[in-house]
């Protein structure tokens, strides 16, 4: 397992995502409203869209391609559309705001 | 005491006599029911999707054991009954049950026509008739390789199709030179051929089959022409014969078939027959619908309900082959008292044929495009005259009174499709109606998944709604704007502005959204409404706007995008053109194309090139993305054109630079053309614009996408600023009462031409609109310049950065 840190929780919009490249894997980091924040694949399981471009409603996103609902809480992919994307831990440093992405290393070989 | 119902036969006829029977007269009768099968009563049509590998066995399965109980139904499966005794009235089945009957159904069905070659008890020698055989075909196809199908009708290209699917090398043999030849002429026969030929079907023609080689197994056929052909399985599929060996032995009269009149009442008193095994008139049916109809005749008859008797069916055929449209009804043959209208597409692949016999639709064969079916065969069904627009049968409606949605329907049999995408036929929404008390389109969506994937069939599910339940039972169920909330978008709008509503998190807390953060349905939705009634006071959501609209291009199917920069009216420079050229080297652009609306589209640019593409190309963005005013596509007009009457281009550029940035529920795209040749094709836009002698023509309403609409003309004006003037208000016209996400071609539908021109037909009003469109144009900004220039929206377009080394935990 590696812990990255892949930047500062102000870099994210509200309801909006960034993407971090770790080595071939592509992530989509979210905050929700909340403030919480969520990881997962940057890869819709269907057409391959790219969900950080999707629109966010409380802890789901909606692919841009063909709006299928993802749930950003562990990646799995809302009725009628059935599936799942690769979700990540996400570790917040409260003091500082400092943001950790968990990830098994086979992960990052393997795309 | 309660009378005695004996079915004989559990199978699609008895069962739904049986069925409308319950309906009818619940309590009537106590009711017993032998099947020869170990099944309960099943979908036989279906088979041929079992084997396709489409449906399960359990997938075909109509009345599960369940219902048997619910209806305090007796059954005896793997029971075959042997004997009738006319005088006690009972029946006996081979493993000695007898019953008691006060009336008996025989719905024996039909048994497959063996022929009697030699060597047809052979291993590997099998019949497509029920789940035994389908079973049978699955297996041998574990093992064996080499199927051939004897009979090239319909059945037989089902089963070929299916050991196709299980990945059998097959052969079809037939007696006949064309396919089908009992459902189809020669043309469609050839045209299915080829294409079943495509799908790897292969085809011994007027080839007679003498005998059936092999030792225990089969292992080939030959001909009687002498040829030979390999085999490990052979399904013979060359017909059915009506199943009447109980009736004969009963002393029941019996002549192809069991004898009924039209109350399908039999020889014998006290016994009726229905289903394959009866034969009415001289005919016996071998396809459902006619069953169903018998079955609905006796059950009425047994019910004491009053009915006019079973007149006779005029049948059509589908066959059920994917990748292969045919339908075929009433007598399609050409004869020398028949004239017939035919339509034929090699390149698409489709032929039409509708056969008329003084001056009245006798019968049709489709091949290729089918929707044509259920009309044609309403028309057959109803002898309908067509003298003197014989040709608008098949080459357009115009002249004919088009038919009503629910004599459509009540002209389809209960099997037919209606949702293609889900395979929902008639009679499971009509079922879905009657028994689970569905009364909207909606709701029948819910239960049945008809209309639930691509929705071109809603328009026919309503017609089965209003057909079942006649036009006052159908529930025009409200839709909300989305599944957020009930509420539809005119409620919504009036709330925004009688409550001052002026961000998306209000209208969701306030109006009570069933989801907190709405979907993706509503919130780009409310975005614009918002910013539509409250253009000053509402702060665009840039998190609740697509992402084309967010990112200010056009996302493709891998991620990139899109680049298009504005050129107004289609009038470029040299010195544009090489900038645009430089910076499409300069990032190696993949793909450079003109669009449909004069302009140039850089295609597969990479998300974080494009504020630098953008900067570099110092051109305000075309907004080909965006629900907004896309272009204004002109002709050359006066300036150069021998024909034009006046300047296109000038008033083109003028609305494009009067209008650019604005938002609109939908795409809106204009057009000037310079005189009535329209070569910028004005009357498909949603605003077009004709110059003619001394003015101009305003048309709207127009769609050359998804609906072809031409438009609707609103008025001829004299002046250019006149042009500015209408349009102004027609825009904001449409702005203020527009749908999300509908065009103008489907609002001028909704609320009507009329209305339109009513609400601009005043100069105070017009006024007015133009007053409140300005406001917003005059908040609008390039976005592409808005992004370029803020550093926070710039960094929204490149990834984050690691910003340390990882550390292994």
């Amino acid at each position: 397992m590696k812990r990255i840190h892949v930047g500062h929780v102000t870099e994210i919009g509200e309801k909006r995502s960034r993407v971090v490249r770790v080595g071939a894997l592509e992530i989509a980091m979210f905050k929700l409203s909340d403030g919480s924040i969520k990881a997962i694949e940057n890869r819709c399981p269907h057409k391959a869209g790219k969900l950080s471009e999707g629109i966010v409603c409380d802890h789901h996103v909606f692919c841009p391609l063909h709006d299928w609902k993802i749930d950003l809480h562990n990646g799995v992919v809302q009725a009628p559309d059935e599936g799942c994307v690769a979700s990540f831990r996400v570790e917040k440093d409260e003091a500082s705001g400092e943001l950790y992405v968990h990830i098994e290393e086979e992960k990052i070989l393997a795309s | 005491m309660k009378k005695k119902i004996v079915l004989v036969g559990n199978g699609m006829a008895g069962v739904s006599c049986i069925e409308q029977l319950l309906k009818l007269a619940p309590n009537r009768y106590e009711i017993t029911i032998f099947g020869s099968e170990p099944h309960p009563n099943y979908n036989r049509i279906l088979l041929s999707s079992v084997l396709a590998g489409d449906a399960g066995m359990n997938d075909i399965v109509m009345n599960d054991w369940s219902w048997y109980e619910e209806h305090n139904i007796t059954l005896h499966t793997g029971h075959t009954v042997t004997h009738i005794d006319k005088e006690r009235k009972t029946v006996r089945t081979d493993m000695g049950i007898t019953a008691e009957y006060d009336e008996l159904i025989l719905a024996t069905g039909s048994l497959p026509f063996m022929l009697p070659l030699p060597g047809a008890d052979k291993e590997g020698v099998i019949a497509f008739r029920d789940i035994k055989d389908c079973k049978a075909m699955m297996e041998a196809a574990k093992t064996y390789k080499k199927a051939v199908v004897i009979g090239g009708g319909l059945l037989g290209l089902e089963a070929a199709r299916g050991l196709l699917n299980l990945h059998m090398d097959v052969s079809v043999v037939h007696i006949n030179e064309y396919l089908m030849n009992l459902q189809l002429d020669r043309t469609a026969s050839h045209m299915l051929q080829l294409e079943l030929e495509k799908q790897g079907m292969k085809f011994l023609l007027k080839k007679n089959t003498e005998t059936i080689l092999g030792k225990k197994r089969v292992s080939g056929l030959r001909f009687t022409d002498g040829s030979e052909v390999e085999a490990d399985l052979v399904v013979m599929a060359v017909g059915i014969r009506p199943n009447v060996a109980l009736a004969k032995s009963s002393g029941i009269a019996i002549n192809r078939g069991i004898v009924v009149n039209d109350y399908l009442e039999t020889s014998v008193p006290g016994i009726y027959s229905i289903g394959e095994c009866a034969e009415h008139r001289g005919v016996a049916y071998g396809l459902v619908a006619p069953l169903y109809e018998q079955g609905a005749v006796l059950a009425k008859r047994l019910a004491g309900v009053e009915t006019a008797g079973y007149q006779g069916s005029v049948v059509s055929t589908k066959l059920k082959v994917s990748g292969v449209d045919v339908f075929s009804a009433g007598e399609y043959a050409d004869k020398p008292e028949t004239r017939a209208v035919r339509v034929q597409d090699d390149f698409e692949g489709i032929y039409k044929k509708v056969v008329i016999r003084d001056g009245k639709i006798i019968g049709a064969v489709l091949f290729g495009d089918i929707s044509d079916g259920s009309r044609l065969f309403a028309m057959i069904r109803n002898g309908e005259d067509v003298t003197g627009k014989e040709k608008t049968v098949l080459l357009g409606e115009s002249g004919t009174p088009a038919k009503s949605g629910a004599e459509l329907i009540a002209a389809m049999s209960d099997d037919e499709v209606v949702c293609g995408c889900n395979g929902v036929s008639k009679g499971a929404i009509v079922q879905a109606i009657q028994e689970k008390g569905c009364s909207s389109v909606g709701e029948i969506k819910a239960c049945t998944k008809a209309s639930a994937s691509c929705g071109g069939c809603k328009p026919l599910v309503a017609d089965v709604l209003t057909y079942v339940l006649g036009a006052e039972g159908v529930k025009t169920v409200k839709e909300g704007m989305c599944g957020c909330t009930p509420l539809g978008r005119d409620e919504v709008v009036e709330s925004i502005r009688s409550m001052r509503l002026t961000t998306s998190k209000e209208v969701m807390n306030v109006l009570e959204w069933s989801n907190p953060e709405g979907c993706s349905k509503c919130r780009p939705a409310l975005n614009y409404y918002l910013g539509m009634v409250w253009p000053e006071e509402h702060a665009d959501e840039r998190e609740s706007r697509f992402v084309n609209e967010r990112n200010h291009a056009n996302i493709q199917k891998d991620g990139t995008y899109s680049v298009v920069p504005r050129m107004y009216g289609g009038v470029t420079t040299p010195k544009d053109l090489k900038r645009i050229a430089e910076i499409a080297e300069k990032y190696e652009v993949p793909l450079v194309k003109m669009t449909g609306g004069q302009r140039i589209d850089l295609l597969g640019i990479k998300k974080e090139d494009l504020p630098g593409m953008w900067a570099d190309l110092d051109m305000p963005s075309g907004y080909a993305y965006g629900k907004s005013l896309r272009t204004v596509k002109t002709c050359v007009g006066s300036t150069f054109c021998r024909f034009g009457t006046q300047d296109a281009m000038g008033m083109g550029i003028q609305l494009e630079k009067k209008f650019e940035r604005l938002n609109t529920p939908a795409k809106v795209k204009m057009a000037v053309s310079g005189c009535p040749r329209n070569c910028a094709e004005a009357t498909i836009k949603d605003f077009g614009v004709v110059a003619i002698d001394g003015g101009w023509e305003l048309h709207i309403g127009g769609n050359g996408g998804t609906k072809l609409r031409g438009t609707d003309l609103l008025c001829k004006v004299k002046t250019e600023e006149e042009v500015l003037e209408w349009s102004g208000a027609f825009l904001q016209y449409y702005r203020e009462t527009g749908k999300y996400n509908e065009r103008t071609a489907e609002w001028i539908e909704r609320i009507g031409l009329e209305q339109v021109k009513a609400a601009l037909a005043a100069k105070e009003d017009r006024d007015a609109l133009n007053g409140r469109i300005d406001k917003t144009l005059d908040l609008m900004k390039d976005p592409w310049k808005e992004i370029i220039e803020q550093q926070e929206l710039r960094q929204t377009f490149v990834p984050m950065e690691e910003q340390s080394a990882e550390s292994i935990i």
